[in-house]
């Protein structure tokens, strides 16, 4: 049967039902503010919402929204190769491709069109792309399209990369490597300065997602690479525009001026409409923000690192380091339903990551920390995240 | 040169830590219909087959592999 296929899910969201708990597609009812919501009737702080910056409820974002939108209309009802390319999408282009210092830049509806659609296109048949094994779910897509052959390497593992890259001989220097910046799930900086060292070894080109970490990491805010001081050895960023900066779509840009031919093969970027111009606007007034107001990342590293210490003191199991990506491992599907749907009702809204969208076999609760979040507010997730330890339903390390 | 036997060889030795329910090894065997390996221990599987013979085992092939001597045949290519 073709729904067959579907049962395992099915039966999932029927447990779920009857937990009568909706951890996938909860409904926010109302925002508040860039950290405040009523999620399925409760009010919550929101601590999953990857708006790093705070910058969704900005006024001066929202104002150039409406603005735009009653200049140019709701919508472009076109592909950028039609009818789609306004000035506002070619000034966003300008703007980002300066923000990153470059000459080439591509806006995408989307982030996940940016990757997936410059991941199936850069490589093809008789290439060979090189990809970091927890790689999100739209690089998998996109390499998977591309046609190339494709070698995973151990996450954010250099001496494996370096193994592989040696493996190919003569085929390295035409080798696409990909790996991420900040990792989403569990909220890792890739080790971007030894990736970096194995691609000056053996060559190869590097594509570097950004979207989690443009806006958190860097001197002006340029992401990961930037903190590691080698943007010169990655030859494409991707990023998206709905994390740090609050609305929606993506990017790509890079040195090679090739771009603007890449540019016309990307199915992802030519059969589909174009953002809404009060999309772009509101971008290119947040992307002007992060340029301007760099006090922003230290608010947000202060909070991520309030919350990292705040969690690690109770035990719970957290990475390494501080992130703004700060997961908490749980045990088993059940337990981390239960605190989940517990956490919502005590007034913190984080997000519930299950296989196979978290890496490995973990069972996580995901909490992002923004800018905005004040010191109270940090304080009451882990006041949450206390009460879950004092009923008994938060796994504990062994240290503590 | 090694043959497709030795190839079976090291591929039941390698199975043997993760062939949880001792199931009989032979080279009609699938990897997840019979051993039962899960989608993480395929790939741990491979990292060490990838490891004896200082190969890299592109994912492309995975889908048309199911039983240890169609990945003994794969695996015998490519360390060509």
């Amino acid at each position: 049967m073709l729904f067959d296929k579907f049962q395992t899910m099915a039966d999932f969201q029927a447990e779920l039902a009857e937990r009568q708990v909706t951890p996938f597609g909860a409904v926010t009812e109302e925002i508040l503010s860039a950290t405040e919501g009523i999620v399925e009737g409760h009010r919550v702080i929101l601590a999953g919402t990857n708006n790093y910056l705070g910058l969704s409820y900005d006024p001066r974002c929202i104002k150039a929204a409406q603005e735009a939108a009653a200049r140019w209309g709701t919508g472009t009802t076109g592909s950028r190769l039609a009818n789609g390319s306004f000035a506002e999408h070619q000034a966003l282009e300008t703007e980002i491709a300066g923000f990153y210092g470059v000459d080439n830049a591509i806006v995408f509806s989307t982030g996940y069109a940016a990757t997936m659609g410059m991941c199936s296109t850069l490589a093809g048949p008789g290439d060979v792309i090189l990809l970091d094994a927890d790689s999100h779910a739209s690089i998998y897509a996109g390499v998977r399209l591309s046609g190339a052959e494709i070698i995973r390497f151990k996450h954010s593992d250099p001496d494996d990369l370096a193994k592989r890259m040696r493996r190919l001989g003569d085929r390295a220097g035409q080798a696409l490597i990909i790996a991420e910046g900040i990792y989403s799930m569990l909220g890792d900086v890739a080790p971007l300065k030894e990736i970096a060292a194995v691609k000056r070894e053996y060559g190869g080109y590097l594509l570097l997602d950004e979207a989690h970490s443009m806006g958190a990491l860097g001197s002006s805010g340029r992401g990961a690479a930037q903190d590691a001081g080698i943007e010169a050895d990655v030859d494409f960023t991707v990023g998206t525009f709905s994390k740090s900066l609050g609305s929606i779509g993506g990017f790509c840009i890079s040195p090679h001026a090739e771009l603007e031919a890449i540019r016309f093969c990307i199915t992802a970027y030519i059969f589909t409409a174009s953002s809404s111009p009060s999309i772009i606007a509101s971008t290119r007034e947040a992307l002007r923000i992060i340029g301007e107001e760099p006090e922003r990342r230290t608010r947000l590293w202060d909070n991520a690192d309030r919350l990292y210490q705040g969690l690690k003191a109770l035990g719970a199991k957290v990475g390494p380091t501080a992130s703004p990506v700060v997961a908490v491992e749980m045990e088993d599907r059940s337990q981390t339903i239960d605190c989940w749907k517990a956490l919502l009702e005590s007034g913190v809204y984080v997000n519930l990551v299950i296989p196979p969208a978290s890496p490995s076999t973990n069972f996580l609760l995901r909490n992002s920390v923004s800018a905005a979040h004040s010191t109270e507010q940090i304080d009451r997730i882990v006041a949450a995240y206390a009460s879950l330890k004092d009923a008994g339903l938060l796994p504990t390390s062994r240290e503590s | 040169m090694t043959d497709y036997q030795e190839y079976l060889e090291f591929l039941y030795s390698a199975l043997k830590e993760q062939n949880k329910k001792n199931v009989p090894l032979n080279e009609h065997t699938a990897l997840v219909a019979d051993i039962g390996l899960s989608s993480l221990e395929v790939m741990e599987f491979i990292e060490k087959i990838e490891d004896h013979f200082d190969i890299s085992i592109p994912l492309n092939i995975l889908p048309d592999v199911n039983t240890i001597g169609e990945l003994a045949k794969k695996v015998k290519e490519l360390n060509l």
